[in-house]
């Protein structure tokens, strides 16, 4: 198993060496700069140049990258254009924001995705199934910012149940020692503040799990299906079990297993979709920041912005693989012959 | 049922309670000593030295104030923080008369003395502070800094040479050359008195610079403790979060009708406008052309204009034939179909430009010389001078650029093109994206004829007239005595009422001279709560919260 560990940690290297060249060159590819940015109809020729040498963004890109990795490898992001804070004070701001909805969306995707398939493929062929794969299907059909504008419209501005931006309403005031407000909220022993950040997070979730809702959906009752047909189901069935309990024991413990790896591969889709998400909601996370940036050319704030979600997203990943090998012995077999 | 499904079933029960207890737990909550505006985007500092963008000039006139105001709604200068002035006869020396008992928010006093700090500290500035984008207002008005550093981009040179204290109450500014024009740049967020006690007690000119020559502020003033004499003060900022400020109790003039005022930057334009109807927000700036129906047909909303303060031009390089002869520059005039270019592509949101500055400047003449779309008389113009039809000219547009006054050029310059062909031209198009390569084609007086425009910085015509024809420049390609003289005369000319007499003879003579043809001013909105009163949109995004109230 150590031995597994070090392996997948030892890829890290090539993986998060190769990301870095990518993110590096992607946004220098990306048309405008940070002087046109900041500029605007007066970004003469002359001040785009002084610009660039301000910022050594005139240099040879060679020169450029290599002064970029020299100060990643040290954990330093660089400094953002636009507020001169460091990026990785930026990040420890808004990170744990993008991670609360994230969680919340996939709270929702999994929540709904794992009954809806399952009884989908329970009434296999029938209404329920047509009805519930349809849903899916817009889940992953529709873009994120229509149906968050959807949702908006129908929950908040018709109806006048939910907010339609930010994290928590501006008039309540709690401390935030760990800028996660849900958390933040309890802490302060505040339920008013703690059900204002939940009605402020239900429809950001909604739009950003959607994804994740429709193709855990369309895995489970997949797998739901090709399990049902199995020997050891009939068996148990001929048996006389009771129904429930060959559901239970038999059709979903076994089913869940890709379900697993599909939730676990989800997370990268959660955190590239909060860019979207956290900007139609004006939701303060890393996702709007990101945005932000790229608006302003902030090349610090997209590099080490990209940088730290792909590194999450690889040591995520990381953690399904090795929690993976726990579960199935056969990958650290595989890891051994390999 | 089997367990399974029962399961399921509960599971999804206590989800729909959940929901449903949130749901009801929604209160809306609008109290009429709060308001909320809804921003485009973060302020980058609250230090108006070093901010030139509109979102930190929002919030920055709330907390600090200049040593002159705006009439609001308009660019005429009135008494802020001092209540009278004069210039010397040599127009090089201003001496401002300062009002009395008035105080920072950390209570030490603004005197003659707090003046000068100030504008030492901007003049002093070194290192990074010279970047155009730091101190892009102070190099536009007084150019460079007393220490000239090369690589810094700032100009050499400065408007400003030194500040005296005459008494506690009086201070005079010294300038190296005569003008007019600094006096309304003055009541620029970036002209703003801050305390100098709270300056230095929280190192607003404290940094360091880094490897890349990058200036990063280590002191906490520009972003906890702004200290100014405005009727608001900072509370607390949590950036893409909420920024709130409070009434100043201590505030010399009318106290504001609102207690907190809080700034919520919403980046999207779509989100701002349901944020507004959910009651979120009470208001918000930049309405897309497109929302204007829906604000305007929802009863609990009204829209705000705020009166054009940008031009958009078709320019003409006099020094690439022909454009040197006058009687085709005002053929290319009598062939634009202005009019129809601003009713097809600006949502009713422009008006047809018939002079280089904005109708809400002093200054606007009036009664210059017209040229309203007629293509026969174009084509008259041009067989008078000799010419053989059709005339070819190089008309240029840019691409990948949306300015106010010009949304989309490439639609802009098809309908002029379509009706330049039918006044006796042959258009042939040139193409370039807007930086560097189209905006350095025009500067280095590469196209001949040319879409331009421009957005006012301040309220002064030489933001407008000057810039584009006090001096000899390559992408109007021309030398005209007269015209530089009138210009330069009226910056410098100290008397209001002259310069506006000079600037409305110089509008005339650029008219007739038809350097370009003026084409556009636009009008940009801001939606708000219909409970919310005393808005007055500025042409020049100087807006004073202060006389708002909700209610």
């Amino acid at each position: 198993m150590l031995r597994f560990v070090v392996r997948r940690l030892l890829l890290l290297v090539p993986i998060l060496f190769g990301l870095s060249i990518l993110v590096f060159v992607w946004i220098r590819a990306l048309p405008g700069s940070p002087a046109q940015a900041l500029l605007g109809e007066r970004a003469t020729p002359q001040l785009i140049k002084e610009m660039n040498h301000q910022y050594g963004l005139d240099q040879p890109i060679y020169l450029q990258y290599w002064r970029y990795l020299e100060q990643t490898v040290q954990f330093h992001l660089g400094t953002s254009i636009t507020t001169q804070q460091t990026v990785m004070t930026e990040i420890g701001q808004r990170f744990p924001a993008t991670m609360q909805l994230a969680f919340a969306a996939g709270l929702f995707a999994i929540t709904f995705g794992i009954p809806l398939g399952f009884f989908a493929a329970k009434s296999y062929g029938r209404a329920f199934d047509h009805i519930s794969m349809a849903v899916s299907l817009l889940g992953i059909s529709i873009p994120i910012f229509f149906l968050a504008l959807l949702l908006k419209e129908a929950f908040a501005v018709e109806l006048g149940w939910l907010p339609t931006v930010g994290q928590m309403s501006v008039l309540i005031n709690i401390p935030h020692p760990t800028n996660f407000y849900l958390l933040d909220a309890l802490l302060a022993g505040n339920m008013h503040a703690f059900w204002d950040v939940t009605q402020h997070l239900i429809l950001p979730a909604i739009a950003l799990g959607s994804i994740p809702l429709a193709i855990i959906t369309r895995v489970t009752r997949a797998a739901v299906l090709d399990v049902q047909n199995e020997d050891y189901v009939r068996t148990a069935r001929a048996k006389g079990l009771a129904p429930g309990v060959v559901d239970y024991r038999h059709v979903m413990r076994n089913a869940l297993l890709p379900v697993t790896t599909i939730v676990g591969l989800q997370v990268g889709l959660l955190l590239s979709g909060a860019i979207l998400t956290e900007t139609v909601f004006a939701y303060p996370g890393i996702g709007s920041w990101l945005q932000q940036g790229i608006v302003d050319r902030n090349y610090p704030v997209i590099q080490g912005g990209i940088l730290f979600v792909a590194v999450v997203v690889v040591f995520i990943n990381l953690l399904v693989d090795i929690s993976y090998g726990f579960i199935n012995p056969r990958i650290r077999l595989s890891g051994k012959v390999g | 049922m089997g367990n399974l499904t029962k399961a399921f079933a509960a599971f999804g029960l206590v989800a729909l309670i959940v929901v449903a207890v949130a749901f009801g737990a929604r209160t809306h909550k609008s109290a009429s000593d709060t308001l909320v505006f809804g921003s485009s985007a973060d302020p980058v500092a609250l230090d108006g030295a070093l901010i030139s963008d509109g979102e930190s000039g929002r919030v920055v006139i709330q907390i600090f104030q200049g040593l002159v105001g705006l009439k609001p709604g308009t660019t005429t200068v009135v008494p802020m923080l001092a209540t009278s002035w004069k210039s010397s006869p040599n127009g090089k020396s201003w001496t401002f008369t300062l009002r009395k008992n008035v105080k920072f928010t950390d209570g030490t006093p603004f005197d003659a003395s707090a003046v000068c700090a100030n504008f030492n500290r901007w003049y002093n500035f070194t290192g990074s502070f010279q970047n155009p984008s730091a101190t892009y207002y102070w190099q536009t008005v007084f150019g460079g800094f007393k220490k000239y550093d090369p690589k810094s981009g700032a100009p050499k040179g400065s408007l400003y040479q030194s500040c005296k204290v005459n008494s506690a109450g009086s201070v005079t500014i010294n300038l190296t050359a005569p003008s007019a024009s600094f006096l309304a740049a003055l009541s620029l967020p970036s002209f703003s008195m801050e305390s100098p006690t709270a300056m230095n007690k929280y190192g607003a000119n404290q940094g360091t610079v880094d490897a890349n020559g990058v200036f990063h502020p280590t002191g906490t003033y520009s972003t906890q403790h702004p200290t100014g004499t405005g009727p608001y003060m900072l509370q607390s900022w949590v950036r893409g979060d909420k920024l709130v400020l409070v009434k100043n109790p201590n505030y010399w003039g009318p106290p504001a009708h609102i207690q907190t005022l809080i700034f919520r930057p919403i980046a999207d334009n779509a989100a701002r406008l349901q944020a507004l109807q959910n009651g979120e927000i009470q208001g918000y700036d930049l309405v897309e052309p497109e929302d204007i129906p829906t604000i305007k047909s929802d009863s609990n909303l009204q829209l705000l204009s705020r009166p054009p303060f940008n031009v958009g031009i078709v320019g003409m390089n006099q020094a690439m034939k022909p454009m040197n002869n006058l009687a085709v520059r005002q053929a290319v005039a009598y062939g634009l179909d202005r009019e129809a270019v601003v009713k097809a592509f600006y949502g009713g949101r422009g008006v047809v430009a018939k002079e280089f500055q904005p109708p809400s400047l002093f200054g606007y003449s009036n009664s210059v010389k017209q040229y309203t779309y007629n293509p026969a008389k174009s084509q008259a113009l041009l067989k008078a001078a000799g010419f053989k039809l059709p005339v070819t000219i190089n008309f240029w547009y840019p691409t990948g650029v949306s300015r106010p006054y010009m949304p989309d050029p490439a639609k802009n310059f098809q309908a002029f093109a379509a009706s330049l062909s039918k006044a006796g031209f042959k258009v042939i198009p040139h193409a370039a994206p807007w930086t560097p390569d189209y905006l350095g084609a025009v500067e280095e007086g590469k196209a001949q004829v040319y879409l331009y425009g421009w957005t006012g910085d301040f309220g002064d015509p030489d933001d407008f007239d000057g810039v584009f024809f006090r001096t000899p420049q390559k992408q109007w390609g021309f030398n005209n005595p007269a015209i530089f003289n009138i210009l330069t005369k009226a910056r410098d000319e100290s008397s209001l009422s002259k310069r506006i007499a000079l600037y409305k003879q110089a509008n005339n003579m650029l008219m007739n001279f038809l350097p370009g043809v003026p084409y556009v001013h636009t009008s940009p909105a801001l939606a708000f709560d219909k409970n919310v009163h005393g808005y007055v949109p500025s042409p020049v995004d100087i807006q004073y919260f202060s006389s708002v109230s909700i209610g």
